[in-house]
């Protein structure tokens, strides 16, 4: 699948992750620390993901206080 | 995953909650966040005239809209920061959302009405970036409320911001710091109330907010950010979260119940001894306030100049500058 990562934004391929969990396991993500976006939809962290789809991981910690 | 409330497929789990939520339930967990801590902390009397400080980011925007969806009307101000095109993509998204939903935006330049930008003024007055940005926008938004007849300065601090703050000030044991550290801040002589209606809403709920709700906002984290202690304290209470869900809240929610009231004294001596700037009129423990100085320094001027709000009506006429609190 295609992975789309922010700040900064570049994209990589990832094979073999079956959950949005076990992808954000594979890339030592923190899920507290951002919303995974599916082809264009908002999803949980136990949606199945397939080899075509397009995931965009978005950071969401700001550093403003 | 189910929606705790419906049963309908989820679009977010919230393991803080340990629930999960549906596109439109999600958006009334949102709102009735918003609404208990309004209504919990008394932050907004009725008949207030509230300005929202925007950003261009998600939890500004999201609780523009939040508050709109709550009928609480409020107009916006927008602070550039001169921070090259940062600055310019996040102001245009600022402007943006206000023409959409057909609200008042006034807007501050920093380089071109108080004449330095952050990147440049930090260094010359040794700041630290984060320091002087956050020193700049209290000044300028209490200032900009005092002088357009606002009651109220709502900002987008969450649950997040408030627990990584709560730790440095912890880590410190900064008694004056836990003082002031509070969901609402009443209005005092020549300062502004301030409040925080994001307090019970965390990071990632607000950037679901935004993208379940379609507002654009700028995604890319502010350049001169990177490495600040503020990220490091956030990335560390994530971690714990990670481990044991509820901890951020838990940590904020129990010192503000049950620790605050015991530093409320801290710092009261000087707060009472306040006198005006004798740059800007601002309340001040010294001659100069602290603002004054950074410009002093930052702008290489020592005389200092009245700040203008530029005030961008992007509404009707009717409407632009009109608006005011009902209670919430």
């Amino acid at each position: 699948m295609k992975v789309v990562l922010r700040n900064p934004k570049r994209e990589m391929e990832v094979a073999g992750a079956t959950t949005v969990n076990a992808l954000l396991v594979e890339l030592s993500i923190i899920p507290e620390s951002v919303i995974v976006i599916c082809n264009d939809e908002l999803v949980t962290h136990d949606t199945h993901l397939g080899d075509d789809d397009t995931v965009e991981i978005r950071s969401v910690t700001s550093g403003g206080a | 995953m189910r929606c705790r409330s419906c049963r309908a497929q989820a679009i977010i789990d919230l393991r803080r909650h340990n629930a999960a939520f549906c596109r439109a339930c999600f958006v009334r967990h949102c709102e009735e966040q918003v609404r208990r801590a309004l209504h919990d902390y008394r932050m907004i009397p009725s008949g207030s005239r509230v300005l929202i400080a925007v950003s261009g980011g998600k939890d500004s925007l999201a609780l523009w809209h939040i508050l709109r969806s709550l009928g609480i009307d409020a107009d916006g101000l927008y602070l550039g920061l001169g921070i090259g095109a940062y600055s310019g993509a996040s102001a245009e998204l600022a402007r943006s959302f206000a023409t959409a939903h057909g609200l008042v935006l006034h807007e501050i330049d920093l380089p071109r009405d108080v004449g330095f930008d952050i990147p440049e003024g930090s260094k010359a007055a040794r700041r630290a970036p984060c320091s002087a940005c956050g020193l700049s926008k209290r000044h300028l938004f209490n200032h900009a409320a005092i002088t357009h007849g606002y009651d109220v300065v709502a900002t987008g601090h969450n649950l997040d911001d408030e627990a990584a703050v709560l730790l440095g000030n912890t880590l410190r044991w900064d008694d004056e710091f836990l003082a002031r550290q509070y969901p609402v801040l009443p209005g005092t002589e020549g300062f502004v109330r301030k409040v925080k209606p994001l307090v019970r809403l965390g990071e990632r709920e607000m950037a679901a907010y935004c993208v379940v709700q379609g507002i654009d906002y700028i995604v890319e984290e502010c350049p001169m950010a990177a490495g600040n202690r503020h990220l490091t304290y956030k990335d560390l209470l994530n971690q714990l979260e990670e481990r044991s869900p509820g901890a951020k809240a838990a940590f904020l929610f129990n010192f503000l119940e049950r620790a605050h009231a015991r530093f409320a004294d801290a710092g009261r001596e000087q707060r009472d001894s306040l006198v005006p700037c004798t740059g800007c009129g601002a309340p001040t423990p010294g001659e100069v306030c602290a603002f004054c100085r950074l410009r002093e320094r930052a702008s290489g001027s020592s005389v200092p100049v009245p700040v203008p709000v530029t005030p961008t009506v992007r509404s009707s006429p009717s409407r632009a500058g009109a608006s005011r609190a009902g209670a919430p």
